[in-house]
């Protein structure tokens, strides 16, 4: 399932983000990258340094759009100024297909600027749904959603958190960015089984997969987005994998950045899990002929 | 936020058998943004009170679940603390000058009043600190004893805001004022450009500040404490008043401030209020300008692109 229509039928690879502190790297050098996800937000602007930036890397690699503040799961009536910024962007990056987080994060026109966690009812599921669809309708490009992160639970929840991303996705008909660092965090947090969650989302519907490092604090896991993958993660990755086929696959790394090498290194570790189905995939399909 | 909070009824949304509707979902997400978005304590911890006086731990039981490790309350306050870390560091990012100024506590302080009246009503933070100069004037207090040069500082750091990646328009050259009639001729300033008049020379300051290892950008990432002290390598005096013209400026995409002189200033600044060329120049000299002057000036400018149609 890695080239499907909520990714475009593209298969992309192994992504990382675009971020400042190797844009000096990138540019001169010109490194051998799958793929480079850009914060959508951080090029919504009229002019200067950011597009400049931008259209450099669009001569040379393929773009996908992310983006933090589209806020699914919000009542507010989506903001028009915003999408429109939003897909003259789409149109200049030629992303096949763009995501964001299955989260609210502004009430009335006032923003949180964080990506809050829903309560799981079936209102929410409706309400995000619809806005998701909306969002597709104007930009016309897929939508994955992504999974975000919690530390918080509502008591007015009707459905675990897996039981509500498969409602809103199949209500709106949209993909799933599948962050397998967040589904560990908040299971740690929550104190579900993460991988009851992968088990039990729809997998044809993922077009992407996110991995990341995180935080333990006493109480609690902070996604710092600071450190490598932790073992637990790259396991529930593998598992991931399996389930939903090689699916193409960025590494997250926004504080205490290191060099290009050491995040794009630690990115195609995903690689070996990737290429242990795809051969698995192989096999059978030779198996299946023979 | 806090006039839709005291609005808020906590037990019609709490859980139940009773499915949820979107009216409820709503009222949810205005008193959870409340209480997220509710000023810190001294100790930058979630306060005890709620805004009605209740104890607050009742008031996020209502709605939060509890874990085996964590209370409603700690819950809900990691959120809390994240907003304020988020946004006073974006501050940080956007005005370093300002809390050179001011100091950390006081600049802190500052940024908590500004953004509890002026939260962010955009979807991007990129326009955050828009009013903080007016708001430092509205409440000199929160700015004392250095409430002038505070006002002066953020009126210059929100211009780099601007500049940065501000609009543009098309720049005029020599060449598309060249025969033009001067009684008639009327120029815009591009859109992204500040020309300011200024009563302390704080692009100087800035500079020193840079030089003595003064931090220059904001980070994204959530921050496990409250923002960090990050006080300049070398202490740099704070500046005496002085009169000081200076355009902010974008060129080639990189960020500029350039001085310029007080004649200069007054051109620049009828011309961006609508006078044409004629009455700007005549405004901005008190006696006849030197031809050569102006001429050279206008050279600089349009070769700076400062210029565009009006």
């Amino acid at each position: 399932m890695p080239a499907n229509r909520f990714n475009g039928f593209t298969d992309l690879g192994i992504g990382i983000g675009l971020r400042i502190p190797h844009y000096g790297h990138i540019l001169s050098k010109k490194p051998t990258v799958d793929w480079f996800e850009i914060i959508s937000e951080n090029y919504m602007c009229d002019a200067g340094r950011p597009l400049e930036v931008l259209d450099q890397i669009l001569e040379q690699y393929q773009v996908i759009q992310h983006g933090v503040s589209l806020y699914f799961g919000s009542t507010d009536r989506m903001d028009r100024q915003q999408l429109k910024r939003l897909k003259e962007l789409v149109k200049r990056t030629q992303t096949p297909f763009l995501s964001d987080h299955l989260c609210w994060g502004s009430v009335d026109g006032t923003y949180t600027h964080d990506l809050l966690p829903m309560p799981y009812t079936f209102a929410a599921a409706k309400n995000t749904a619809r806005r998701v669809r909306e969002v597709m309708d104007y930009l016309e490009v897929p939508i994955i959603a992504e999974n975000v992160s919690s530390y918080a639970e509502f008591h007015v929840s009707e459905m675990t958190e897996w039981e509500f991303l498969s409602e809103v996705v199949e209500r709106a008909d949209c993909g799933i960015l599948l962050d397998v660092n967040n589904i560990y965090v908040s299971s740690k947090n929550h104190g579900f089984d993460p991988y009851e969650y992968l088990n039990n989302i729809p997998h044809g519907r993922v077009g992407q997969m996110h991995i990341a490092g995180h935080s333990k604090y006493e109480k609690y896991i902070l996604d710092t987005h600071d450190h490598p993958v932790l073992d637990p993660v790259w396991k529930m990755y593998a598992h991931a994998v399996r389930k939903c086929g090689p699916t193409s696959t960025l590494l997250e790394w926004d504080a205490h950045i290191p060099s290009f090498e050491e995040v794009h290194r630690e990115a195609l570790k995903a690689k070996k899990f990737l290429n242990a189905v795809k051969d698995r995939q192989d096999a059978a399909a030779v198996l299946a002929t023979a | 936020m806090n006039r839709m909070a005291r609005t808020v009824t906590t037990r019609t949304i709490t859980g139940g058998k009773i499915r949820q509707t979107l009216g409820e979902l709503r009222e949810l997400q205005r008193l959870t943004g409340s209480v997220i978005m509710r000023p810190l304590s001294r100790q930058w911890r979630m306060r005890r009170k709620w805004i009605d006086d209740r104890d607050m731990r009742i008031v996020a039981g209502e709605f939060i679940k509890p874990n085996d490790r964590l209370s409603s309350f700690e819950r809900i306050e990691i959120y809390n603390r994240q907003y304020w870390f988020r946004l006073i560091d974006s501050f940080y990012g956007d005005f370093p000058g300002l809390r050179a100024v001011l100091g950390r506590l006081k600049f802190n302080r500052l940024a908590g009043a500004y953004l509890t009246e002026h939260p962010s009503r955009s979807y991007t933070m990129r326009n955050l600190g828009r009013d903080l100069p007016q708001f430092i004037q509205k409440h000199p207090k929160l700015a004392a004893p250095r409430y002038e040069l505070a006002s002066e500082m953020a009126r210059f750091e929100w211009a780099q805001v601007e500049a940065f990646d501000g609009p543009a328009r098309p720049a005029l050259t020599v060449d598309d004022l060249l025969g033009k009639d001067p009684a008639k001729l009327r120029l815009a300033i591009q859109p992204h450009i500040s020309v300011l008049k200024l009563k302390y020379p704080v692009d100087d300051y800035v500079i020193r500040l840079k030089k003595s290892g003064l931090r220059g950008d904001a980070s994204n990432a959530i921050e496990e404490d409250s923002p960090e002290e990050r006080r300049p390598k070398r202490r740099v005096l704070i500046p005496r008043p002085k009169q000081t013209f200076v355009v902010v400026h974008r060129h080639d995409n990189s960020l500029y401030y350039k001085r310029i002189e007080e004649h200069g200033y007054r051109l620049l600044d009828s011309l961006s209020k609508g006078a044409t060329l004629l009455k700007a120049i005549k405004s901005a000299f008190d006696s006849n300008p030197d031809p050569e002057l102006v001429k050279e000036w206008f050279e600089t400018w349009t070769e700076l692109g400062w210029f565009c149609k009006a």
